[in-house]
C-alpha cells in the first residue's frame, strides 16, 4: 500500500491531516508530468526566465592544473537566482497554479531555496510565506533582505534548534493548517511521496542536457560525474540520466565539516555512524542519536547542512550506484579559492564540495577520461563568510 | 479484552463520555510526570496518553514541542518511558497508550518495542506520522502482542480512507477536529461530527476527538457525537509550570462538566 519507495527508501510518513493534500499533490503531477502543454511553458521559462540550457563548460586551466581526465562544469550557476533551485521551484509554482493554489510556502536553509520560490511567487503573481529558522536567518542576513524585496514574508522559526530541520517541520505544520489554499514548494529530493521523485524529475533537466552536450563537447564520452549532496536535488538531477550507465563513475560529495565527531559534520550516507530513519515524511538515511533523535548537523556550507538525504540516494547508496564521499571544510575553501584564480569562477560553497573532489579523483584519471562536475550554484553569497575563515576583513 | 476495550465499555454501559488525557513523559522530570499521571487519574481522567518525546514532532503545536525538546534535554528516553509505565502500573490500571513519533519507535526496534511495551504495562501506541497506508507492518506486530495501534480521521478524510481506517481500526478513532497542530484554540466541531457520523454507520470503535479541546466548554462542545475527548497542550502547559494542583483542576472541571452534560 505504501506508494513513492526507492527500494526500501521512501514512503509517505506524515499526519493524517496531509494524506489528503498529498494524494492530490500526486493526481496533479501525474496528470501533468507528460503533459505536452505543462512541459512546454515549463521549457518557456526555463529558456526565456532561467536561462537554460546552462552551459557545460571545458575547464582547460583546472584540467591542466590537476594534468588528468578533461574537466567540464556544469554551469548551473549561471541560472537565474544563482542555482539550480530554480529548476524546481519553476516546475512547482507551474503545478500549484494548475492546481488553483494562490500562495506557496517554503523552507530555506542558506536562502537558495527560499530566494527562488519568492522569486517564482513574485513572477506568477502569488502570495509567499518562507520559513527560515532564526538562527539561519541572523546568519544569511542578505538572503533574508533578497526574499522580502521580492515580496515574500520570511517567518521566523525559534523552535528546536532554529535551523533548516526546524524549519522543514514548521512549514509542515503551516501546510497542514492551510492545505486548501497553500502550496508547499520543498526545496530538495526529500519529503514524502511524491515530493522526491517531482523534484527529481525537475532537477533531471541538469543530467539530460549534460548527455547532449558531452556529445559535443567530448563525443559522448563521460567517464566521471561529481555533484554535492545536502538533500541531494542537484546531485539526483545529474545522477538520474546516468543511473544505468555502468560506465560513467558517480560521486555524491557531502559535507564532512570539522570532523568526523557526532555533530561535526553534515554526512548521512558517508558516514558509518549514520543509519536509516524518517524524518520529515521519509524513511531514509539520517543523522541521529542513540536515542533517535535527530542530531543538528555541521557544515561550513548552509545549504548542504541538512540531517536527512532523499530516499533514492539512499538507494542509490544501498546499490552501489553512486559513491557517496566526504569532503570537509577546509578542503572545501580550498577548492573554491582554486576556481576562483584557475577559471574566474566564484562557486558556491555547496559546490565547492564537489570540486574539492577532484583532489582525490584525478591523480587516478586518464588525460583521455572525462569529468563533469556539477556546479550547482554561484559563490556570492559565500565571500563574506569565506573573508572570515580567511581571516579578511570586509 | 483489553484494559482499555473494559474502559469505554464501561463508559458506555454508563452512558458516560470518555476523557483522554494527553502528558508528556519526563515533564517536569520523570517522577513529576508520575505525579501528573495520579493527578489525571485521581481528577477523572479514563485513558493516559503518554508522549514519547522526539525531537522533530511534526503533528504538535508549540506547547507540546516545547515540552518534548525540554522532555529530551532532561534525558528522556523511549527506553525510560517504558521504566515509567511499569512505574505507573505499580499504582494505576488506567488504560495508557505510548504516543511518538515513527523515528524514535523504529530506532529503538519496533518488535522489540512491541514485546517490551506489552511486559511494561502499556496498551498500545498512537503514532501521528504513520498513516493508514504506512501502517501494515505496524498493526501486524501490534496485534501479535494484543496492543492496540491507534488511527486517525480529519476533516479532510475522503469517504474511502474512513471506510478503509473503519475496516482497520482498533481501540479508538482519533479523530482530529482541526486541520492543523496540536493546541488550543476555538474549533467549529462541525467538520470533524460529520466525519464521525460517517464512522459511526461504519463501525462501533469508539471515536475520540482531539486537537485544540482546552476548557470544560470546549470538552462539552466537542464530545458532541463523540464518545471521548482528547485533552494535551492545556494540561501540558500546566505541569511544565510546575502547576500540578491546577492541571488537576482543569481534568477536574472537565470531567465534571462531560459527566453533567450527559446526565
Amino acid at each position: 500500500m505504501s506508494k513513492g519507495r526507492f527500494g526500501k527508501y521512501g514512503g509517505q510518513y506524515v499526519p493524517e491531516i496531509v494524506m489528503p493534500v498529498l494524494t492530490e499533490l500526486e493526481a496533479a503531477y501525474e496528470k501533468y508530468k507528460n503533459d505536452l502543454e505543462f512541459l512546454a511553458e515549463l521549457r518557456k521559462y526555463y529558456v526565456e526566465y532561467a536561462g537554460r540550457p546552462t552551459l557545460l563548460y571545458y575547464a582547460e586551466k583546472l584540467t591542466k592544473h590537476y594534468g588528468g581526465a578533461k574537466i567540464f562544469l556544469k554551469r548551473e550557476d549561471l541560472l537565474h537566482t544563482g542555482a539550480h533551485k530554480i529548476n524546481n521551484a519553476l516546475g512547482q509554482v507551474l503545478l500549484a497554479k494548475r492546481m488553483g493554489k494562490n500562495r506557496v510556502i517554503a523552507e530555506t536553509g542558506a536562502g537558495q531555496h527560499g530566494v527562488a520560490t519568492a522569486t517564482v511567487a513574485a513572477l506568477f503573481g502569488m502570495e509567499c510565506k518562507v520559513f527560515m529558522g532564526a538562527v539561519d536567518m541572523e546568519r544569511q542576513k542578505l538572503n533574508v533582505f533578497r526574499m522580502k524585496l521580492l515580496g515574500a514574508e520570511v517567518v521566523p522559526v525559534t523552535t528546536g534548534t532554529s535551523t533548516l530541520k526546524d524549519a522543514t517541520s514548521e512549514a509542515i505544520r503551516y501546510w497542514a493548517a492551510h492545505i486548501e489554499d497553500a502550496h508547499y514548494i520543498i526545496g530538495s529530493a526529500v519529503g514524502p511521496h511524491p515530493y522526491p521523485t517531482m523534484v527529481r524529475d525537475f532537477q533531471s533537466v541538469i543530467g539530460k542536457e549534460i548527455r547532449e552536450q558531452i556529445k559535443e563537447e567530448a563525443g559522448g564520452r563521460l567517464d566521471y560525474l561529481i555533484a554535492c549532496v545536502g538533500g541531494g536535488s542537484n546531485a539526483i538531477g545529474t545522477f538520474y540520466e546516468f543511473r544505468n550507465d555502468e560506465s560513467v563513475k558517480k560521486f555524491g560529495v557531502e559535507a564532512a565539516g570539522r570532523g568526523p565527531a557526532v555533530g561535526d559534520n553534515a554526512q548521512t550516507l558517508s558516514n558509518p555512524e549514520s543509519r536509516p530513519g524518517v524524518l520529515h515524511g521519509a524513511y531514509s538515511y539520517l543523522a541521529q542519536d542513540e536515542d533517535g533523535q535527530v542530531i543538528e548537523v555541521y557544515s561550513i556550507s548552509a545549504g548542504l547542512d541538512y540531517p536527512g538525504v532523499g530516499p533514492e540516494h539512499a538507494m542509490f547508496h544501498e546499490e552501489g550506484i553512486v559513491k557517496y564521499v566526504g569532503i570537509n571544510d577546509k578542503e572545501a575553501i580550498d577548492a573554491f579559492q582554486l576556481l576562483c584564480r584557475e577559471e574566474g569562477i566564484i562557486p558556491a560553497v555547496e559546490s565547492s564540495h564537489a570540486l574539492a573532489y577532484l583532489e582525490k579523483l584525478m591523480p587516478n584519471t586518464k588525460k583521455d577520461e572525462v569529468v563533469v562536475v556539477t556546479l550547482s550554484g554561484r559563490g556570492d553569497k559565500d565571500v563574506q563568510q569565506v573573508a572570515k575563515v580567511l581571516g579578511e576583513e570586509i | 479484552m483489553s484494559r482499555l476495550q473494559n474502559k469505554f465499555n464501561e463508559l458506555q454501559s454508563g452512558n458516560k463520555k470518555g476523557l483522554v488525557i494527553y502528558l508528556t513523559a519526563g515533564i517536569p522530570n520523570a517522577d513529576g510526570t508520575l505525579e501528573a499521571v495520579k493527578a489525571a487519574v485521581d481528577n477523572g481522567a479514563d485513558v493516559i496518553e503518554l508522549g514519547i518525546p522526539f525531537s522533530d514532532p511534526m503533528a504538535d503545536g508549540p506547547v507540546i514541542q516545547a515540552a518534548s525538546y525540554e522532555a529530551i534535554q532532561k534525558g528522556m528516553t523511549l527506553k525510560k518511558v517504558l521504566e515509567l509505565v511499569r512505574e505507573i502500573r505499580k499504582f494505576t490500571q488506567v488504560p495508557i497508550l505510548g504516543m511518538g513519533y515513527i523515528n524514535v519507535m523504529l530506532n529503538y526496534g519496533f518488535e522489540k518495542l512491541a514485546v517490551d511495551a506489552k511486559t511494561a504495562g502499556l496498551d498500545g501506541f498512537i503514532i501521528p506520522d504513520v498513516p493508514h497506508e504506512e501502517s501494515g507492518d505496524m498493526k501486524k506486530v501490534c496485534k501479535e502482542q494484543g496492543l492496540h495501534l491507534v488511527e486517525f480521521v480529519t476533516p479532510g478524510t475522503t469517504d474511502q480512507r474512513i471506510s478503509e481506517t473503519c475496516t482497520t481500526a482498533d481501540g479508538f478513532i482519533y479523530c482530529v477536529s482541526v486541520n492543523g497542530v496540536t493546541g488550543v484554540r476555538k474549533i467549529d466541531y462541525s467538520p470533524i461530527n460529520k466525519v464521525i457520523e460517517h464512522v459511526k454507520k461504519q463501525t462501533d470503535i469508539p471515536c475520540a476527538v482531539g486537537f485544540g479541546i482546552g476548557s470544560p466548554e470546549a470538552a462539552v462542545d466537542a464530545a458532541q457525537r463523540a464518545d471521548a475527548v482528547i485533552v494535551g497542550s492545556a494540561v501540558v502547559r500546566l505541569v511544565m509550570e510546575n502547576k500540578l494542583d491546577e492541571a488537576g483542576k482543569l481534568i477536574g472541571d472537565i470531567r465534571h462538566a462531560l459527566d453533567k452534560k450527559v446526565n
